[in-house]
């Protein structure tokens, strides 16, 4: 039993409370002007994590991944790096190294002149300069192109040299910027499970910042979400995606369905919410820790909800009937948009199990029930 | 056709005519073989008379040589001076004085150049009464008209450097410094060699302007040092002179030559650039 | 004060230069290492050297005119004027500023007039380019990329050239011999040369043909950044070309013209070589007042005051010059 518990926080270090953080991050502040860009942000991130931070733009995730580089200097608060703390370290002393957004490979210097560049200071003779360079070439699969310089290579390529040069310094930590960005959706992919490979590899700690949920939700061991320069939840993907705190992160991840309602029953192992947006109740089947009478939001997601030409057996609460207004094929999965009676569009996804034929399938402007299990909603109050 | 025929284009082509008579026009009587110059000698034109003697002209080969070696000593220190300035209003942040330099840098370009050649002809005066107060002789030639240009010549490669760099894409200097590298080493294997080819032009520039000054030369020249502006200017205030079309030619051509080359040679670059790049996302 | 310790145990560089930087400070004072530390990185050192040659050689001499400005003149002296600080026997210092040569500016016809000369010459000179060089920079910037850089190459070539061998050019083209009589006169058009040689109207010529291309880059620079969908759009909602370019183009273009206009119209009023080559000697513009004063009269004082006038006329341009100029160039990071 002991020995399970401890493989487990080997891997979750996060749940082990004696464990130590590699990174910390105490009250970061940081203004422009007035402009408050990152607003009293902690963290604690563990050695070997694929921390992520998530956001749309101007959430302050940029800013941030700046400070712990040594671009930004907080304007309060601090980080400290294994045991070390940052402040007043210029970047270049930092054992910390960033893979820009735009790669910012050196246009006149060749493969090989970019990524030994980072080796140069290190007081390394060139015989293990040389070696170094060649084996993370190897590593990212650009041997053969150790001669070329940027402007001959495709974007794919770009991203593995500037990951290289990064990496061969063996920093502390690796702070990657929109990472997957500028790559094609098939590129991306590939991409997100060599940077997962190479990462267990050398048991470098990664900071990914990124706006996209499918980076982080495929790349993270750990996701923080960010909006307006403060941290909103933060958790393993499916911690976020599953039991989202806040209507803004249950929105920002993936989609999803709100019905405002107010709390009828509030139990310890169950709930019943009234909801007007529904025009019915909802009930779920655990309890949540709340004040009475108070607005709640139940957030459920549309692949959780099923679709059906005629009603469940038990129809009176976590049920629905509505008008199927728009379909969308995505061949893996349809998305089906219906509105209900009380006017609101909900979105369900149904997997593409069978094909099934035109009339077997459900149809535009059909009369449909919609239900779901009552363990499916998740409930924030805020 | 009709499309070409706007006013605006019109004014074009005016407007070179305009721009290029006048030398056109010189290049042609270089030839001329008649001292009136404009009037032409239909029996003895067109002969190379002209340029024969410009090179028989001692006073004006002296003088074209001290020309250059003024013109290049002080482009290589204005392009020192100037890319520092530059470097520094357009990399370094908000400190005191920045206004004051940002002046300095920039009046040169408009001042007019009597006010220019006045002031550091008086500086130079106070400098040699100073000094022959302990004895040291100081007298106005070379070096005095180099300080003048390096002076009036640095503000140009200032303005060229830092237009330069606020186009620059200051990622890669931060991923310099990123990889460990001081801000020192960031700009001399980074940014230098990234901006040389404005740098490159500011040097140009800085060698034209100071090969073709007259006024501020004149001022702050001591006697027996005569640039070649300085004895064309005094040559022509008495009117046309044949020798003066010869040269004139002559430094059409080169500056003419030089033009094409170095266009040729962009060109090329540019072309084997694309055909990289192109290759590179084909994938090959 | 303790975190500060922590970041000076790990001196800046590790690597050859390290150890003596880490006995430095581990054993220094700790202010002086933070001291060094900060100047260590030699911003201090760039900034200084291109600082301190523009104030040696800038902004002291303009020190030095203005002294000289206030000074006596001494027909005889050398320097021909008389010092402005005197030590007298008791010790006191005595201090004669006189503004003897700033009143005569202001009252002697002969100045009067070259002053408005000047300023008038400039502005015609200003006009005169902007209207030609306006059509041309708008020809170049709705050409084809390629060919707008043969233009633009064309433009500038002649500025590579020697500006005093092309205005000595148009004493060749002007005078009453000269190329435009004689193909005038072949072509019966006239019969007498016309006078253009020394004349007012050779100053303007001269000006023009050398500050074009100073005018055609700022519009152009301005021109070619214009989106020319706004046009489009103009002309769907009924508006014609002509009325479009009023309304649309030309208010745009304004920076561009107030920046070209200055780059000429501020070093023409203080033109020298084009009044002197092409212009007459009756009436002198303002930079050949000075130089007369300096080297025919060697009354440096008048000659100061002379300098230091023309920079406060313009002085105000010249900082409408450059609040533009800095509009155009990003101002630098934090």
């Amino acid at each position: 039993m002991a020995d399970k518990r401890n493989e487990k926080n080997k891997i979750e270090p996060w749940r082990d409370p004696h464990a130590k953080p590699y990174i910390q991050i105490d009250n970061i502040t940081k203004k422009f002007g007035d402009f408050v860009a990152v607003n009293n942000v902690s963290l604690k991130i563990y050695q070997g994590e694929i921390f992520c931070l998530l956001g749309g733009s101007g959430c302050g995730k940029s800013t941030l991944l700046r400070m712990l580089a040594g671009f930004e200097t907080p304007t309060a608060g601090g980080i400290t790096l294994d045991g070390q703390d940052m402040a007043g370290i210029p970047p270049y002393e930092r054992p910390v190294n960033m893979m820009f957004q735009s790669y910012a490979l050196f246009p006149h210097m060749t493969v090989e002149k970019n990524v030994a560049f980072g080796l140069e200071q290190e007081g390394l003779t060139k015989a293990e300069i040389a070696a170094r360079v060649s084996d993370m070439l190897e590593r990212v699969k650009l041997g053969q192109f150790a001669r070329r310089k940027p402007h001959q290579l495709s974007g794919g390529q770009r991203q593995r040299v500037a990951l290289a040069r990064s990496l061969v310094k063996r920093p502390k930590l690796l702070l990657l910027d929109e990472p997957l960005g500028a790559l094609d959706r098939k590129l991306r992919e590939h991409t997100q499970f060599e940077l997962i490979n190479i990462q267990e590899d050398l048991g470098v700690t990664f900071i990914v910042v990124t706006h996209d949920q499918e980076e982080a939700m495929t790349l993270a061991s750990r996701i923080a979400v960010m909006n307006r320069g403060e941290i909103v939840q933060i958790g393993t993907p499916t911690e976020i995606y599953e039991f989202p705190t806040t209507k803004f992160v249950a929105d920002f991840i993936g989609s999803v369905n709100m019905f405002e309602g107010r709390l009828i029953e509030d139990l310890p192992d169950r709930v019943r919410i009234q909801s007007g947006e529904l025009g019915g109740v909802i009930f779920v089947d655990h309890g949540i820790s709340s004040a009475p009478g108070i607005t709640v939001w139940a957030a459920i997601r549309p692949e959780k909800i099923d679709i059906q030409r005629t009603p469940p057996a038990d129809a009176r609460e976590n049920c629905v009937r509505g008008v199927v207004t728009e379909i969308a094929y995505m061949g893996d999965m349809s998305v089906y948009l219906v509105r209900i009676d009380s006017g609101k569009v909900v979105r369900v996804t149904l997997p593409n199990i069978e094909r099934l034929s035109d009339d077997e399938r459900i149809q535009w402007d059909e009369t449909v029930y919609l239900s779901w299990h009552p363990g499916s909603p998740v409930i924030v109050t805020q | 056709m009709k499309k070409y025929l706007t006013f605006p284009n019109f004014m074009l082509a005016v407007g070179l005519l305009f721009l290029y008579i006048p030398i056109f026009s010189m290049v042609l009587y270089s030839f001329n073989n008649s001292r009136l110059v404009t009037v032409w000698d239909h029996a003895n034109s067109p002969t190379l008379k002209w340029y024969a003697e410009l090179f028989r002209n001692r006073a004006m080969l002296e003088a074209a040589w001290l020309s250059i070696r003024v013109a290049a000593m002080s482009a290589s220190a204005a392009v020192v001076l100037g890319t520092l300035a530059g470097l520094v209003l357009a990399r370094f942040g908000p400190f005191r004085g920045r206004a004051l330099l940002q002046g300095l840098t920039t009046a040169p370009l408009v001042m007019p150049e009597v006010i220019t050649g006045l002031s550091m002809l008086l500086l130079f005066v106070s400098l040699e009464s100073v000094l022959a107060a302990f004895g040291i002789r100081f007298g106005r030639g070379i070096l005095t008209i180099t300080l003048a240009h390096i002076t009036f010549t640095m503000a140009y490669v200032t303005v060229i450097v830092q237009s330069r760099l606020a186009t620059f894409d200051d990622s890669l200097e931060e991923a310099a410094l990123d990889l460990g590298a001081r801000p020192a080493k960031v700009f001399f294997r980074i940014t230098l060699p990234l901006i040389m080819p404005a740098i490159l032009s500011g040097w140009l520039l800085a060698f034209t302007l100071s090969w073709d000054d007259v006024v501020v030369t004149q001022f702050v020249s001591g006697p027996g040092y005569n640039t070649l502006p300085m004895v064309v200017f005094s040559s022509v205030r008495r009117g046309v002179n044949p020798s003066v079309n010869a040269l004139a030619t002559l430094m059409v051509l080169v500056v003419a030559a030089g033009v094409v080359v170095s266009a040729v040679f962009m060109k090329r670059a540019e072309k084997k650039r694309e055909r990289e790049t192109r290759l590179a996302e084909a994938g090959l | 004060m303790s975190t500060r310790g922590t970041a000076l145990d790990k001196p800046p560089g590790s690597g050859r230069v390290g150890p003596l930087w880490e006995l430095f400070f581990r054993f220094g004072p700790p202010r002086w290492s933070e001291y060094i530390r900060r100047n260590w990185a030699g911003q201090r050192l760039v900034i200084a050297v291109p600082y301190l040659w523009l104030i040696v050689f800038f902004l002291v001499p303009f020190l030095i005119v203005l002294k000289i400005s206030f000074a006596e003149f001494e027909p005889f002296g050398t320097p021909p004027y008389a010092p402005i600080l005197r030590w007298l026997e008791d010790g006191a210092v005595q201090v004669k500023l006189l503004f003897g040569s700033y009143s005569y500016l202001l009252h002697e016809p002969l100045y009067v007039s070259a002053w408005l000369y000047s300023i008038k010459v400039a502005l015609v000179s200003t006009l005169l380019c902007l209207l030609l060089a306006y059509p041309m920079a708008y020809a170049i910037a709705r050409s084809s990329p390629t060919r707008r850089n043969v233009l633009l190459m064309l433009v500038i070539l002649p500025f590579w050239t020697s500006f005093l061998l092309r205005v000595y050019a148009w004493i060749g083209l002007l005078k009453n011999d000269g190329v435009i009589n004689n193909v005038l006169q072949w072509l019966g058009i006239i019969d007498e040369p016309v006078v253009m040689m020394n004349t007012s109207l050779a100053v303007y010529i001269g000006i023009v043909y050398s500050y074009l291309p100073f005018m055609i880059l700022p519009l152009y620079a301005n021109l070619e950044k214009h989106d020319l969908t706004l046009l489009e759009a103009a002309q769907d909602l009924g508006a014609g070309p002509v009325r479009s370019f009023l309304r649309i183009t030309l208010p745009l273009s304004v920076p561009g013209v107030i920046a070209g206009s200055l780059l000429v119209f501020i070093p023409a009023v203080g033109e020298y070589v084009i009044p002197s080559l092409l212009g007459s000697s009756d009436q002198l513009m303002i930079a050949g007042l000075l130089s007369d004063e300096f080297n025919l009269n060697h009354d440096w004082p008048r000659a100061c005051a002379v300098a230091i006038a023309m920079l406060l006329l313009l002085v105000g341009p010249m900082m409408i010059y450059q609040h533009f100029q800095n509009r155009e160039l990003k101002v630098g990071r934090r």
